[in-house]
C-alpha cells in the first residue's frame, strides 16, 4: 500500500502534466486554426489545376509523353510527409504503417524522400532507403520548396533513377478526421469518363507537347504543396486531440488518487486515534 | 466599354485577382499578348512581364512571373505561380537582385546556373519596371 506522501507525489507530478499537455493543447489550436486556413487559401489553385490536367488529358488520351508513362527504373521514390515533432498521437505512425503496408513499394526498391523527421526515422529503421531529407521544409512550407522538390524528382526520373514517384501524407478531413493517404504522382494518371466537351476546342501555344512538359511540374508542385499545407493542419488536429485526451485522462488519474489520498488519510488518522485510545484506555 | 469577361488570377497562396475586365495584357511565351471577351480558347505558358488588368475603372498592374493561363471566350483564368502587386515589392530588394544575377551572367558558370540568372535577373526586370 503507497504511502500518503508517495500518492500526494504521484498526483502532483500528474497535475504538472497535466499543465503541459493542457498548453500544448491550447498551442496546438490556435496553430490548427492558422494552418488550416492557410491550406483552404491553397485549394482553388489546386482544384483548378486538377481540371486543368484533366481535361487537357482526357482529350489528348493517344498523346505519347514521357510523364503519362512510368520509366524504366524498377525503383519507386516516395515523398513521406510526417512531422519534426512527436506528441501527436498516431500521427506519424500510421503513414510509417502506410508505407510498410503497401505492396507496390518495398523497402529494397523504395527511395524515401523524407519532409519530417519522424517518417524519415521510423522508415529507415525498417531498411527503406532514405535519398534525401527536406525536414526543415514542415516547419514553414513555402511553395517554392514544393517546386524545388519537383525539380529534383523529375531529375532523378529524367535519369532513369526511379520510374514511379508516390506521395504520401495524411489529408486533413476535418479537426479530429485525419486520413493517411497515398497518392500516385507520376506517371499521372486520371480519373476516368470526365466530361469536358466544352474543352474540345482549346488550343495550345507553342504546342500540346510543350505545354504538358511545362504544366505537370507545376500540377505536381501543386500537389505537394497542397499536401504539405494539409499535412501540417493535420499535424496540428491530431496533437490537438492528442493533448486534449491526454488532458482528459490527467484529470480522471487526479480524481482518482485524489480519492485513494483521501481515503488513506483518513485511515491514518482513524488508525491514531484508535492508538491514542488504546494507549489511554491501558493507562486507567 | 467593351464586353467584359471574368477574370480570376490564382496562386498557390491565394486568390490574387477576382473580377470583370475589358481586356488583360501579359506576356507568355511566345510574346506579350492582349486577351478580349471572345478570345478562341487557348492555354499558353506564361513569362515574365507585366500584367495589365483593364478594368471598368482604370487599369491596374501588376508583376507575373510563371505559371500558365487558360483562356475560353467568357473566362479567363491564370494560374501563377508567382503574381505580386507594385506594394508588394521591394525595391531596393530587386534592385539587388538585378545586379546580382548580372554578375552571375557575367562570369559564366555552368549552363544550369546560366538559365537560372536569367530568368532571375528577368524578374528582377520586370519587378523594377513595374515600380517606375
Amino acid at each position: 500500500m503507497a504511502s500518503i506522501r508517495d500518492i500526494k507525489r504521484r498526483r502532483d507530478s500528474i497535475s504538472s502534466t497535466e499543465q503541459i499537455t493542457k498548453a500544448m493543447k491550447l498551442i496546438s489550436t490556435v496553430k490548427l486554426q492558422k494552418s488550416r486556413a492557410k491550406a483552404e487559401a491553397s485549394k482553388p489553385y489546386y482544384d483548378m489545376m486538377y481540371d486543368t490536367i484533366n481535361s487537357m488529358l482526357s482529350k489528348s488520351g493517344t498523346i505519347e509523353h514521357k510523364y503519362l508513362k512510368a520509366g524504366d527504373s524498377n525503383r519507386k521514390a516516395v515523398i513521406v510527409i510526417t512531422s519534426n515533432r512527436g506528441l501527436a498521437g498516431g500521427y506519424n505512425n500510421n503513414i510509417a504503417k502506410l508505407v510498410q503496408q503497401d505492396e507496390r513499394l518495398e523497402a529494397e526498391l523504395t527511395d524515401i524522400y523524407a519532409i519530417g523527421r519522424k517518417g524519415k526515422e521510423a522508415l529507415g529503421r525498417k531498411g527503406y532507403n532514405i535519398v534525401q531529407d527536406y525536414s526543415e521544409v514542415i516547419n514553414e512550407p513555402l511553395y517554392r520548396d514544393a517546386s524545388d522538390i519537383t525539380m529534383e524528382l523529375l531529375d532523378a526520373f529524367g535519369q532513369n533513377r526511379i520510374g514511379e514517384i508516390y506521395l504520401v501524407y495524411t489529408s486533413f478531413k476535418n479537426t479530429v478526421t485525419q486520413i493517411p493517404t497515398i497518392k500516385k504522382l507520376l506517371p499521372v494518371e486520371m480519373t476516368e469518363g470526365s466530361d469536358h466537351a466544352d474543352l474540345a476546342l482549346m488550343n495550345y501555344e507553342p504546342n500540346e507537347d510543350e505545354v504538358l512538359d511545362s504544366i505537370i511540374p507545376k500540377y505536381m508542385s501543386s500537389l505537394i504543396y497542397g499536401a504539405l499545407l494539409e499535412a501540417v493542419a493535420s499535424e496540428n488536429g491530431a496533437r490537438m486531440t492528442a493533448m486534449d485526451s491526454a488532458t482528459n485522462n490527467a484529470e480522471e488519474m487526479i480524481e482518482e488518487l485524489g480519492l485513494i489520498y483521501n481515503r488513506a488519510r483518513q485511515g491514518s488518522i482513524t488508525q491514531e486515534l484508535t492508538e491514542i485510545i488504546a494507549g489511554a484506555n491501558a493507562i486507567s | 466599354m467593351a464586353d467584359l469577361f471574368k477574370l480570376q488570377i490564382i496562386t498557390p497562396e491565394r486568390k490574387f485577382y477576382e473580377g470583370d475586365a475589358s481586356m488583360v495584357e501579359l506576356t507568355t511565351e511566345e510574346g506579350e499578348i492582349g486577351v478580349y471577351r471572345g478570345h478562341i480558347p487557348m492555354t499558353a505558358m506564361v513569362a515574365p512581364g507585366i500584367l495589365k488588368i483593364h478594368e471598368e475603372g482604370g487599369i491596374k498592374e501588376a508583376a507575373l512571373m510563371s505559371g500558365f493561363l487558360e483562356i475560353l471566350p467568357e473566362k479567363i483564368v491564370i494560374m501563377a505561380e508567382v503574381a505580386e502587386w507594385p506594394e508588394e515589392i521591394d525595391i531596393s530588394r530587386a534592385q539587388e537582385a538585378k545586379i546580382r544575377a548580372e554578375r552571375r551572367l557575367n562570369e559564366k558558370g555552368g549552363d544550369i546556373d546560366i538559365v537560372r540568372a536569367e530568368i532571375a535577373l528577368k524578374k528582377a526586370v520586370v519587378r523594377i519596371s513595374l515600380m517606375k
